[in-house]
C-alpha cells in the first residue's frame, strides 16, 4: 500500500481523461494516446501521469479532460490540441485558458458522494480505488456483527435509489431474519428508461464503489452469492465491471474465506436484454432465471421467496454505492446531507433544452429550480421554459410554479412526479405537452409485458386517443377518457410500470389543460409539432 | 446447414459452459447472436432442444426482449436513438429525412440489403442529443444533413471509423 501511495505521489501532475460511454464516441480515445504521445515528447512522463478516467460529468462537452493539482477541466479536447495543453499547462504551468470549462455554477451546487470518484481514478485500477479509501468499509465491517451494520444503516436513514426509496436498513433486516438459505443479492443495473445514464457512468467510473456495496450487504444479511444484472447495451460497463470482480477475486476480496476470514461471496454478471420491465424487482428476479421479466404479485415479497424462491436482497447499484461510506464515516454523519425524511445525495441525468447537460449528483431537498437554472444554467437560446420531466417515461412534467418544490421522494409524489432512476429532461416552448404525453404513452405501450389487462390494453387505448387528438380529430370528451383510462391503469396494476405509466399524462392533463383544448377546439399546436407530420405522410 | 459448420461447435461450447442449464437461457441467446449475428427459426429450434424447453418458451423469451433479432440485418445499419433527450431535441426529422432519401423504413431495411434502419432506446449518450449511430460510429449532436453525409461514405465502401 505504501509502495502505491508513493507512486502516486511521484508524480506532479495528473492528466484524467475521460474515457467513459459519453466521451468516447467523441474521440476520448483518441485524446487518451494523444497524451500519452504529448508527455514523452516534451518528456515529462516522469512528473505527469496519464489516467484513463470515469465520468467527469461535463457530457455535454467531451471529451472532457481534469488536470489535478487545481481541477483544471478542458472541455471537447481534440487530439490537435493535446500538445498545446502538456506544453503550456504541464511544462510552463500556464494552464490553456481558452479550453477550459467556466461554468462553475454547475459544480458549486452539487455534492459528490456517490460520484466521489468518478472522473478521480482510473477503474481499471483496484489501486487507485484502495488509495481512495475502498474498501475500508468492508475492512471495518468485517469487525462488526452484522447486526451492527444493519443498525448503520437503519441509522443513516438511506432510501432505495431504484425510485421506490423503501428504507435500506429495513429491507435488510427483513432479509437478515428470514429462515431459508440460502440467500442471494441482486444488483440492479438495468437502466431501462431512454434517457438516463446514471447507473451506467457510476459503473464505468468507479466499479468497485459498487461491488464494495455488495460486500458489505452480503455480510450483514448473511448472503453467499450475488449477481449484477445488467444491461447488454452497455458494453463499456460490462468490461470495466468484469475487470473490477476479476481484480477483487485475485486480492481475495471475493470467494472463499474473503481476506482471511470465513465470509465467503461469489458474483456474477447477468445481462438484460432490453425490456424496461425487468428492472421491477419481481421481474429482474425473473429475467436472471432466464424467462420473460413479467412481474408477479406481492407477497412474498422477494426478501423471504425470491431468486429461485430463497431470500434475496434487491439493490439498485446507486444505492449499494453509498454503502461504503455510510459503514466507514457511520450513519449520523450520512444522515447530516439532505433532509431529514430523505438522507443523502441523488445522481440525475439531466438533458433536454438545459445549457449544462450531464451527470450530476445533488444533496436531497435541492429544489428544481436550482437543479435547472444554476446546475443545468437554464434553457439555451434565449428560449423559454416550459415544463421539466423527473422521473423518466413514467415520470410527471411539472410547470414553472411547481420548481421551488424540494426533490425528495414525497414531494414528488404529491405533485404527481415520481424520484424513478432520476431522469430530469427540461422542455422548453418548442416542445408540445400532447406530444410529450403521446411519445411517453408509446414507450409504455411497447414496453408494458401484458400481464394486466388494465396496463395492456388501456395504454393502448390512450395511444388510440393521442393519436385522434394529434391528427385532428380530437373531441372534449376525450379529455375525460383519458382521464378515466388513466386512473383505471394507474389502479388496476401490479407493478411500478403500469401503476406510473400514465403519469405523463395525468401531469399534462393536470399542468397543461389548456393545450389539449387547444389542439381538441383550434386545432392548433403552437409547438407545431402536431397535425403537421400527419400531413406529410399522407402526401408521401 | 446448421448442425455442421464451425459456428455450431461454438454455439454447442456455450451450451456445455452453462451445463445446459434452462436458467441460462439469456446467457445462450446472446451468445447464439453472437455468433451467428441473429437468431432464426432453426437455430431457436435447436437452442429449445438443447435445454430441453418447449419451443414456445424460447421463442416467447427472444420475442420478449427487444435486443434479441430473428431477422439479418443490412450490410451497413443505422440506429437512431429514441431516448427522450433524442425526442426533445428532435431526432424524427432526422428520422425522416433518412427514410426519404434512402427509400426504406424504420425497422426495415433497403430493397438491396444494403442498408438497415433500426432504432434503440437509448445509447445512453443524451447530453450530445439527438444521436444516430452509423455502423459503430455515435453522431452526436446530429443533423439531417450530416447523417446522410456519413450514411453515403459508408455505402460509399469508405470505412467508417471506430473510434
Amino acid at each position: 500500500m505504501a509502495q502505491e501511495l508513493e507512486f502516486q505521489n511521484a508524480y506532479k501532475y495528473r492528466i484524467n481523461v475521460c474515457c467513459s460511454s459519453g466521451c468516447v464516441p467523441f474521440g476520448a480515445l483518441k485524446v487518451l494516446k494523444a497524451f500519452e504521445d504529448a508527455v514523452k515528447e516534451f518528456g515529462v512522463e516522469k512528473e505527469c501521469k496519464v489516467a484513463r478516467t470515469g465520468c467527469i460529468g461535463t457530457c455535454s462537452v467531451g471529451p472532457a479532460v481534469l488536470v489535478e493539482p487545481g481541477d483544471y477541466l478542458y472541455q471537447s479536447v481534440t487530439p490537435e490540441r493535446v500538445r498545446e495543453i502538456v506544453r503550456d499547462h504541464i511544462v510552463l504551468g500556464l494552464p490553456v485558458k481558452d479550453m477550459l470549462y467556466e461554468r462553475n455554477a454547475y459544480f458549486k451546487k452539487q455534492h459528490r458522494l456517490v460520484l466521489r470518484n468518478a472522473g478521480k481514478i482510473d477503474p481499471s485500477r483496484i489501486q487507485d480505488y484502495i488509495n481512495m479509501g475502498g474498501y475500508g468499509g468492508l475492512l471495518k465491517c468485517l469487525t462488526d456483527t452484522p447486526q451492527a451494520v444493519i443498525n448503520e444503516l437503519i441509522a443513516s436513514g438511506l432510501r432505495g435509489r431504484g425510485g421506490a426509496g423503501f428504507p435500506t436498513g429495513q429491507k435488510w433486516s427483513l432479509v437478515a431474519r428470514a429462515q431459508n438459505s440460502p440467500k442471494y443479492i441482486v444488483a440492479n443495473l438495468d437502466e431501462g428508461d431512454p434517457g438516463v445514464f446514471a447507473n451506467r457512468t457510476l459503473a464505468e467510473a468507479d466499479p468497485h464503489a459498487i461491488i464494495e456495496g455488495m460486500l458489505i450487504a452480503a455480510y450483514a444479511i448473511g448472503a453467499e452469492k450475488g449477481y449484477i444484472y445488467i444491461r447488454s447495451e452497455y458494453p463499456l460497463a460490462i468490461q470495466t465491471l468484469q475487470k473490477a470482480i476479476a481484480q477483487a477475486k485475485a486480492m481475495t476480496l471475493l470467494g472463499e474465506s474473503i481476506l482471511e476470514t470465513p465470509f465467503k461471496f461469489d458474483l456474477e454478471l447477468r445481462f438484460g436484454a432490453g425490456a424496461f420491465v425487468a428492472g421491477e424487482e419481481t421481474a429482474i428476479l425473473a429475467s436472471v432465471e432466464g424467462k420473460r421479466a413479467m412481474p408477479r404479485p406481492r407477497p412474498p415479497y422477494p426478501a423471504n421467496s425470491g431468486l429461485w424462491q430463497k431470500p434475496t436482497l434487491i439493490q439498485n447499484v446507486e444505492t449499494l454505492a453509498n454503502i461504503p461510506l455510510i459503514i466507514q464515516n457511520g450513519g449520523a454523519w450520512f444522515a447530516k446531507t439532505g433532509t431529514p425524511k430523505c438522507t443523502g445525495t441523488k445522481c440525475f441525468s439531466l438533458t433536454g433544452k438545459v445549457n449544462n447537460p450531464g451527470l450530476i449528483e445533488v444533496p436531497m431537498g435541492i429544489t428544481l429550480r436550482e437543479v435547472v437554472f444554476d446546475v443545468g444554467g437554464g434553457v439555451p437560446d434565449g428560449k423559454k421554459f416550459k415544463a421539466v420531466l423527473v422521473g423518466g417515461p413514467s415520470g410527471g412534467c411539472l410547470p414553472d410554479t411547481l420548481l421551488d418544490i424540494p426533490i425528495d421522494y414525497d414531494s414528488l409524489v404529491k405533485v404527481g412526479a415520481i424520484m424513478g432512476s432520476g431522469g430530469i429532461v427540461v422542455l422548453d416552448e418548442d416542445s408540445c405537452m400532447v406530444d410529450t404525453a403521446r411519445f411517453f404513452t408509446e414507450f409504455c405501450v411497447d414496453e408494458s409485458c401484458g400481464k394486466c389487462t388494465p396496463c395492456r390494453a388501456g395504454l393502448a387505448r390512450l395511444k388510440d386517443v393521442f393519436g385522434k387528438i394529434t391528427n385532428g380529430a380530437g373531441e372534449m370528451s376525450d379529455i375525460t377518457t383519458l382521464e378515466k383510462s388513466s386512473s383505471f391503469i394507474r389502479d388496476g396494476s401490479l407493478c411500478g410500470l403500469g401503476q406510473t405509466a400514465p403519469n405523463p399524462v395525468i401531469t399534462t392533463l393536470r399542468y397543461f389543460k389548456d393545450e389539449y383544448i387547444q389542439h381538441i377546439v383550434e386545432k392548433r399546436c403552437d409547438a407545431g409539432k402536431c397535425f403537421k407530420s400527419r400531413g406529410e405522410e399522407e402526401i408521401e | 446447414m446448421i448442425k455442421d459448420d464451425k459456428r455450431r461447435a461454438m454455439l454447442e461450447k456455450v451450451l456445455k459452459e452453462h451445463d445446459y442449464q434452462e436458467s441460462a437461457l439469456l446467457e445462450i441467446l446472446h451468445r447464439a447472436q453472437e455468433i451467428y449475428g441473429y437468431l432464426d427459426k432453426e437455430l431457436l429450434m435447436d437452442i429449445s432442444g438443447s435445454l430441453n424447453l418447449p419451443p414456445s418458451h424460447v421463442y416467447g423469451v427472444v420475442t420478449f426482449y427487444s435486443f434479441f433479432k430473428l431477422k439479418k440485418s443490412g450490410e451497413h445499419v443505422v440506429t437512431g436513438c429514441l431516448g427522450t433527450a433524442c425526442y426533445v431535441n428532435e431526432v424524427e426529422q432526422i428520422l425522416e429525412a433518412i427514410e426519404q432519401e434512402f427509400d426504406l423504413k424504420r425497422g426495415g431495411s433497403t430493397a438491396d440489403g444494403k442498408l438497415s434502419l433500426l432504432l434503440t432506446r437509448c445509447i445512453g449518450a443524451c447530453a450530445m442529443a439527438p444521436n444516430i449511430v452509423v455502423d459503430y460510429e455515435v453522431i452526436g449532436k446530429a443533423t439531417k444533413e450530416l447523417v446522410i453525409q456519413k450514411i453515403k461514405q459508408a455505402l460509399g465502401g469508405v470505412k467508417a471509423e471506430t473510434s
